[in-house]
């Protein structure tokens, strides 16, 4: 669920960035420590139940069945055995596996590059848009950003459908010879599909927080580079993009993170296309080996996943405490 | 200049209509018969509400329907409640932990959900809560907290403090403060927060597949999701007429709140 919660919650608000503002000020004001006495923790408590019961027990589980070994007597109710390191021993060994991590790793580069590329250049557009136009454009992508994760993905594959989606149709309206051609059931046009869908979510979120981001650039600052005679290059070069740096960090590490674990999307369009051992990536992988009775493995993999989103979310967050006092 | 608007005029408009058509042909989709579905695409809406018809009147539907609907809205009331609570202890209190919590919320959410589904069904089997409403709800508020302490924080923050002191100054206990004084001024952040947190549960997809696996329990988007699968490309209306049904209220509250929240942050910060 955090996907969905991140891609529309931290997007919309900026959660992390919304709460900045508001919250630069106010510890000065804060009352003399002390005073306070238990009141702060025990409000804290209703918080730290739900996150330890619903988060943070499950990840411990996650550790735990990671060392363990499942196997048909477990199905009948055996306790499965510890048998330490050995699924991790078993994943890296497998080839299949560094397929997997390849995978995801590629699709998600190029998912985020596509995302921030094409995020970029509609901000860039939506600056030099009048009021009617902006605002045509911002409620398509608004429509895009609302959309759910599920909903959205099947939309795409019907659009994609070899029958009769519309894409084969124009295709084939234009002289190409795609009737019934299959997108899904080929890996590189599955991705196409699959990256198609994730970049169309993506992009309002980064599109709308950098438009956002050059509406705080002085007029002045541009008119005066551009008197200077600086060109439309230059002055994004030399203006536009040391002031939007630091929010583009931000943007590419969590954009990163969303589409390292991406699950949905590939998941339904597996369903659909019916190939899955060339298109899993890791949250499908742990997941369906998981589905074969194979906790132990499955969940070797998911820490793998967690290990990999950590490193990404410690670059993000030392990026956010270098810019702000929480 | 006048030229360059006109063409940016026009990749605007390409643009609007390449992001904005999967939602439209969803939409269109969704009134059109089978029988023409299957014979070349039509772009204007044609009317039939024959799709609709059998969305409600297929299995599990309603059931799955009440279910979101339960799921979600204890999401909603738990979530905020205890995110109020966390939200006054960092926004009015200095106190050791406080930035650790803060660090702790914001890792947290980063965890990804995916890596957990294994494990979350194993530790609700444990308590005899797989396929129940809550053990849904109680994955969810875990997962929808950080992102709703985050939020109400700044607005709590917009609050000046000295409306609550003027309240104990009056004899009030803080605590009453916060209550009576604190709780409807944030009100606006609550709605908003509260939406979001509405959005979230109401489009979850993964836990409810591995958590809600009986038909009777399903959710909507498994539903939606099994209906899909099923009909295997010879219900298309059927299928976008379901997605559509999931997806309208959820764009309907989204560019409400859109606008909401960023309003609620902006004067919070002017205020704060």
């Amino acid at each position: 669920m955090t996907a969905v919660l991140s891609e529309e919650g931290a997007g919309a608000s900026p959660a992390p960035s919304g709460g900045r503002r508001s919250g630069s000020d106010r510890p000065a004001r804060l009352p003399r420590p002390g005073r306070a006495g238990l009141l702060p923790y025990a409000l804290l408590v209703p918080a730290l139940v739900a996150l330890g019961v619903g988060l943070g027990y499950p990840l411990v589980r996650l550790g735990v069945m990671s060392t363990q070994e499942f196997g048909l007597p477990q199905q009948f109710g055996a306790p499965a055995p510890f048998v330490g390191g050995e699924n991790f021993r078993s994943i890296f060994g497998d080839p299949y596996f560094w397929d997997v991590l390849r995978r995801s790793l590629v699709f998600c580069a190029v998912s985020v590059v596509l995302t921030l590329v094409l995020g970029t250049l509609l901000a860039l557009l939506l600056a030099r848009l009048g009021t009617v136009m902006r605002t045509g454009l911002s409620v398509a992508l608004l429509l895009a950003w609302a959309t759910p994760a599920l909903t959205a993905t099947i939309v795409w594959q019907w659009i994609f459908d070899a029958r009769y989606g519309v894409v084969n149709w124009l295709l084939t309206r234009l002289g190409g010879d795609f009737q019934g051609h299959s997108w899904l059931s080929q890996p590189l046009s599955f991705f196409f599909v699959g990256t198609l869908v994730v970049v169309w979510m993506g992009v309002p979120f980064v599109a709308f927080t950098l438009y956002a981001g050059m509406t705080q650039i002085p007029g002045e600052v541009m008119e005066a580079a551009a008197i200077d005679g600086a060109g439309g290059w230059a002055r994004f070069r030399d203006v536009t993009w040391p002031a939007l740096k630091p929010i583009f960090v931000v943007l590419a590490a969590l954009s990163t993170l969303w589409d390292l674990r991406v699950f949905t999307q590939i998941y339904v369009l597996q369903q659909a296309g019916g190939i899955t051992r060339e298109t899993n990536t890791l949250g499908v992988y742990a997941y369906r080996t998981s589905a074969g009775n194979d906790f132990g493995r499955g969940a070797a993999v998911a820490l793998v996943m967690v290990g990999i989103t950590l490193l990404a979310t410690l670059f993000h967050l030392r990026q956010m405490f270098s810019q702000e006092e929480v | 200049m006048r030229r360059h608007r006109a063409l940016w005029n026009a990749v605007a408009a390409a643009v609007m209509v390449v992001v904005a058509f999967p939602v439209y042909w969803m939409f269109v989709t969704s009134f059109r018969p089978n029988s023409q579905i299957r014979s070349a695409p039509r772009f204007l809406p044609f009317g039939t509400l024959e799709n609709y018809r059998a969305v409600f009147e297929r299995d599990h539907f309603w059931s799955s329907f009440a279910n979101s609907l339960q799921v979600t809205l204890l999401t909603v009331v738990f979530a905020l409640f205890t995110a109020f609570l966390a939200a006054l202890a960092v926004a009015r209190f200095r106190f050791r932990g406080r930035v650790a919590f803060l660090v702790l919320v914001l890792l947290v959410q980063m965890v990804p959900a995916e890596a957990l589904m294994i494990s979350v069904v194993k530790v609700l089997e444990g308590w005899d809560l797989r396929n129940s409403i809550a053990g849904l709800t109680i994955t969810y508020v875990a997962f929808v907290l950080p992102f709703t302490v985050w939020t109400l924080r700044g607005f709590v923050g917009g609050v000046p403090r000295e409306l609550e002191e003027a309240a104990m100054v009056d004899g009030s206990s803080r605590l009453r403060a916060f209550f009576t004084v604190t709780l409807p001024l944030v009100a606006p952040g609550l709605v908003a927060t509260g939406i979001f947190a509405f959005i979230q549960a109401w489009n979850e997809f993964t836990f409810a597949l591995v958590i809600m696996d009986r038909p009777e329990k399903e959710t909507l988007p498994v539903w939606l999701q099994a209906f899909n699968f099923g009909a295997r490309g010879t219900d298309w209306g059927g299928v976008m007429a379901g997605s559509t049904l999931i997806t309208v209220p959820v764009i309907v509250f989204f560019l409400f709140v859109h606008r909401r929240v960023a309003a609620g942050l902006t004067a919070g910060a002017v205020k704060g």
